[in-house]
């Protein structure tokens, strides 16, 4: 069992969404439900190899990659097929492949207009093998690859599936990405064509740590990555795309977006941009840093002016990412066991409310927040679950979301040797304000849409009603989550620590 | 009488190159198939079914790609040859690019099967014309003399003059090959004028010759080469669309029936690469690569932001994939640019690459342009995901992989250009072109939203796939696939492929 795992485990995971995805174009549109129940499985079935790597994984040696797999690929440009698991990816990995067989859950009766489920759930597989994919290459052009092949999926289902800017927020979505992409690529081919040995694969990049590169080119390639992996994240000033996809987006749409694909690029930052262009990131570290302080407290005043629930939602992400790129710009392990802490956080957190703003909007039909209220009279169950989620977002101790934001904060107080100390510690004044910020506008959202008693018009809706079971099916692992990471981060902390402290060494952290 | 028997006598005296007939096989298949075509049809006038004249030039371009494999054998074993006195050479590139010039011949001809059933245009004439002018492109990218470049074009050309006026009932048929015919004329004269002023130069016309002449002299006074340099990248920059010599290209593309639109983006693109590459980075390389440089840098600067930017505001499809071709051609250029071993096999893995991508999207134009070639309004693609989901697919592949989009021939395309230039220190260029190409991304994703999310006002129309026509769409998307995900067979290809000359004697 071990060895087939340590020879085919990752490739199994990544492709097998794909296979049931070519599975699915067999059967014909009209059976929905064989569609459903295909998914799902193939979903199920994913997750079930992911808890396998996990049980099989050395957790000892979590900073080496584990189960590598090494390929020839495309010879001619040194590019191999190289797939490897270690702490900084493992997380990442448990997380997607844990979302999805959720959002299929969710989608039993939650199929957005204009309906073909098919479809629909083709896509999803393509983008969870896209995902996996991202966070398992160990190769600069087979980790494009994947990171490029999640984006059409997006892009369908926002342009097809999404409210009525589709069209608008899905161009916006793909034409983005595609631009911090282009960059990446031509940084991509940059730092490989300037390395010893020509290679674009990431473990000799990084055991180079951009030897033989000049702190000047450093900086140039850096900011192709920077921008590319930025727009994902995304970093303010490039997040305007976000908060349109996010409200055009099916609630699945919403759900992988925040849970999984804003994580490729902090991801990215972790695995590729620092560890491979150290200098780079050194130079690049303030401005990191005081984006995302902006990013923290724009993000924080935007959701106060915003009137739509989804649109907050999305705004907080811009918060959130923030308090991840700050930890990040320290270039120290704590800063870095913030960061993936975060990215798992903001995930489950994030993922679970715009779930909850899914299903708010099917019973109600808006989510515009001055005609919401009373959810908690109306459907108590549900407005109990927004209301542990809004707290566990704004960071309230015991839940999840606090190992996030403080030890993020925290790290910024003693940044990595050579960066400027003072600049730093300001930046952890400020976005401590932002905690406080994020914790107004999310107990303001609380109270206006689940406070108080429902407005008129929905008084007496038949419509609204409590949590259904598939609901319920979706949302349970989530929110025992949130607590059991809450109580007991060292869940996460004790996996990433060997691996990230590696990349903070390299960068002299 | 005694003065005539002289004359015979000293015919004999004449040095006749010796024909190494098997070297030009595949040049010659073409030409005799586009001759014998015209001859067996102009005998059995009306008695053969219409598909012959379609089966018929497919066999013959296959037969020419079989021709080409046992050359390539040849090549890789004992090195290139040069052939009939020099006037030509046989090498991978070449070889490469006769290849790809006869898959666009097979493709093309397939569109035209379906096109002219649907336009009741009869005749074998449009068949003939293809194939003496891919005749044209191989001599073009097998030539080893300057001569002979100007000779393999203006068959190419005039062939293709022609083919663009065909359609006898529309007006913009007419008017595309007049305006192509004109501005052709005015490039080959461009073309011709520089080769003059080389060979006042460097005393010659052969490729050979010119490159060991350079290496050994030092030209103190090089305006005349320069100006011959300028002049001729003037003539190539019309025939591939090199931006400020490019405004013949939407209207003609538009113009032109569809089949041989696409017939034009591949072959008569491939071919001229070829020759430009070929005379300026293998011939003027070595040696005058730091004057041509700067130039070509310009023009792939404009070339690739004009080609971008005009296709955004474009609302008719066979004119955004005009442009578009126009920006692609920069990319090209970049790796002609690059003037490198490494730029050489970018530029021939684009050429091939592209030749998937164009004959395809042209092939869906085609087809969604109904009886007539007149419905290629952005508005008549609105709602065809759902009147023909597949036509539909195949078209947002095709796009996609223009775009670059990875797992596509296009993003490989795209991305070994970029290494190549990157390797020659052109990364701001490189920068530049992925700037770009952001742009006509946005292009592509229009055709894309109106194919699948704009809501189509009415019952929208079904246009009727003929099979041939189906056939070509999908060996373009295969291709497409196929090279993107298992690029290794053609990169190899291509980097086998190199650019050579050979020295020939006196």
């Amino acid at each position: 069992m071990t060895e087939f795992l340590n020879d085919w485990g990752l490739i199994l995971i990544t492709f097998l969404p794909l296979v049931g995805a070519l599975v699915m174009i067999l059967v014909p549109k009209e059976s929905e439900d064989t569609h459903k129940l295909l998914a799902l499985v193939t979903a199920l079935a994913t997750a079930v190899v992911g808890v396998l790597l996990l049980l099989n994984f050395n957790y000892s040696s979590a900073g080496e990659l584990q189960f590598l797999v090494d390929h020839q690929w495309i010879e001619v440009i040194n590019s191999r097929f190289v797939m490897g698991l270690d702490g900084l990816s493992l997380p990442l990995l448990a997380l997607t492949v844990g979302i999805m067989p959720l959002v299929f859950v969710y989608s039993w009766n939650h199929i957005p207009e204009p309906g073909n489920p098919k479809a629909f759930f083709i896509l999803m597989l393509v983008l969870e093998t896209g995902m996996i994919g991202s966070f398992v290459a160990q190769d600069l052009i087979l980790f494009f690859v994947f990171f490029e092949v999640v984006l059409l999926p997006m892009y369908f289902m926002i342009g097809v599936w999404g409210g009525p800017e589709r069209k608008y927020a899905s161009i916006k979505f793909f034409l983005y990405t595609l631009f911090g992409s282009a960059l990446m690529i031509v940084a991509f081919i940059g730092v490989s064509y300037l390395s010893k040995t020509q290679t674009f694969v990431i473990p000799e990049l990084t055991a180079f740590g951009g030897a033989g590169i000049t702190k000047a080119t450093q900086v140039i390639l850096f900011g192709g990555m920077f921008l590319g992996f930025g727009i994902k994240v995304p970093m303010f000033p490039f997040h305007t795309w976000l908060p349109d996809a996010h409200t055009q987006a099916p609630t699945q749409g919403s759900v992988i977006l925040a849970a999984v694909l804003l994580k490729l690029g902090t991801y990215g930052f972790l695995r590729i941009a620092i560890p491979v262009l150290p200098l780079g990131a050194r130079q690049w570290a303030p401005v990191i840093g005081v984006l995302a302080v902006i990013g923290i407290i724009y993000g924080a005043l935007a959701c106060l002016a915003q009137t739509d629930m989804k649109r907050l939602i999305a705004f907080s992400s811009v918060a959130h990412m923030g308090f991840t790129m700050l930890a990040i710009s320290t270039l120290t392990d704590l800063g870095f066991n913030a960061a993936v802490f975060g990215m798992v956080a903001h995930g489950l957190i994030t993922g679970m409310l715009f779930f909850l703003a899914g299903s708010i909007k099917e019973r109600y039909h808006t989510l515009e927040i001055k005609r919401l209220g009373g959810l908690l009279v109306q459907a108590p169950k549900m407005g109990w679950i927004l209301g542990l989620c809004t707290m566990a977002s704004l960071g309230l101790p015991g839940l999840a979301g606090f190992w996030g934001e403080f030890p993020a904060i925290l790290s910024a107080y003693a940044p990595a040797v050579g960066l400027s100390v003072p600049l730093f510690r300001t930046l952890m004044v400020v976005a401590a304000l932002g905690t406080v910020l994020a914790a107004g506008y999310l107990l303001w959202l609380y109270q206006r849409t689940a406070f108080g008693t429902p407005t008129e018009e929905f008084a007496s809706d038949p419509h609204i009603h409590d949590v259904e079971t598939p609901e319920w099916i979706a949302w349970t692992p989530l929110l025992i989550l949130i607590v059991v990471f809450g109580f007991v981060p060292g869940l996460i902390f004790n996996v990433t620590q060997p691996a990230v402290s590696l990349i903070a060494g390299a960068v002299g952290g | 009488m005694t003065g005539f028997v002289a004359v015979l006598a000293a015919t004999e005296d004449i040095p006749t190159p010796d024909v190494d007939w098997s070297a030009i096989a595949p040049n010659l298949i073409l030409m005799l198939g586009g001759i014998l075509l015209l001859t067996v049809v102009s005998v059995v006038r009306g008695r053969l079914p219409g598909w012959f004249h379609a089966v018929w030039t497919i066999s013959v371009a296959t037969a020419a790609i079989v021709a080409v494999v046992p050359l390539w054998q040849r090549v890789q074993d004992s090195g290139p040859e040069s052939v009939l006195a020099g006037a030509l050479v046989l090498d991978g590139f070449s070889l490469v690019v006769t290849a790809t010039i006869c898959v666009s011949v097979i493709l093309a001809a397939l569109l035209l099967e379906a096109y002219l059933r649907r336009e009741r245009l009869g005749g074998p004439e449009w068949y003939v014309l293809m194939l003496l002018s891919a005749s044209g492109g191989v001599t073009m990218a097998t030539a080893n003399d300057l001569v002979v470049v100007f000779i393999g074009l203006e068959i190419l050309s005039v062939a293709v003059y022609v083919l663009a006026a065909m359609h006898r009932r529309r007006v913009s048929s007419q008017e595309a090959g007049l305006k192509y015919f004109v501005l052709g004329a005015f490039s080959s004269a461009f073309l011709l004028y520089g080769i003059a002023l080389t060979y006042g130069a460097t005393g010659s016309t052969n490729l050979s010759r010119i490159q060991a002449f350079l290496a050994d002299t030092v030209i103190t006074q090089n305006a005349l080469l320069l100006g011959g340099l300028a002049f001729m990248l003037v003539g190539f920059g019309f025939k591939v669309a090199v931006v400020p010599f490019h405004n013949w290209k939407p209207d003609v593309y538009q113009g032109s029936p569809t089949p041989v639109t696409a017939f034009m983006a591949t072959a008569v693109t491939a071919a001229a690469f070829a020759a430009l590459l070929r005379v300026y980075v293998t011939t003027f390389g070595p040696t005058y690569r730091t004057e041509w440089q700067p130039l070509v840098a310009a023009l792939t600067v404009l070339t690739l932001v004009v080609g971008a930017f005009l296709a955004i505001s474009q609302t008719n499809v066979k004119r955004m994939l005009a442009y578009s071709s126009i920006n692609h051609a920069g990319f090209v250029l970049l790796g002609v640019l690059a003037a490198s071993a490494a730029g050489d096999a970018a530029t021939l893995f684009y050429l091939v690459a592209y030749t998937f991508m164009a004959a395809g999207s042209f092939a869906v134009v085609a087809v969604v342009g109904r009886r007539g070639d007149g419905h290629h309004d952005l508005s008549d693609y609105q709602g065809l995901s759902r009147s023909r989901p597949g036509l539909a697919l195949v078209f947002t592949i095709l796009l996609l992989s223009q775009a670059g989009v990875p797992l596509t021939a296009g993003f490989l395309a795209k991305f070994y250009v970029l290494a190549a230039a990157v390797e020659s220190g052109y990364t701001w260029l490189a920068v530049l072109a992925m700037l770009t190409a952001v742009v006509s991304a946005f292009m592509y994703l229009r055709i894309v939203v109106t194919m699948y999310f704009a809501e189509p006002e009415g019952e929208p129309r079904r246009p009727r796939i003929p099979a041939a026509a189906g056939l070509a769409m999908g060996l373009c998307v295969v291709g497409v696939l196929v090279i993107g995900i298992v690029p290794g067979p053609l990169s190899d290809v291509a980097n086998d492929a190199v650019s050579q000359l050979v020295a020939v004697g006196r």
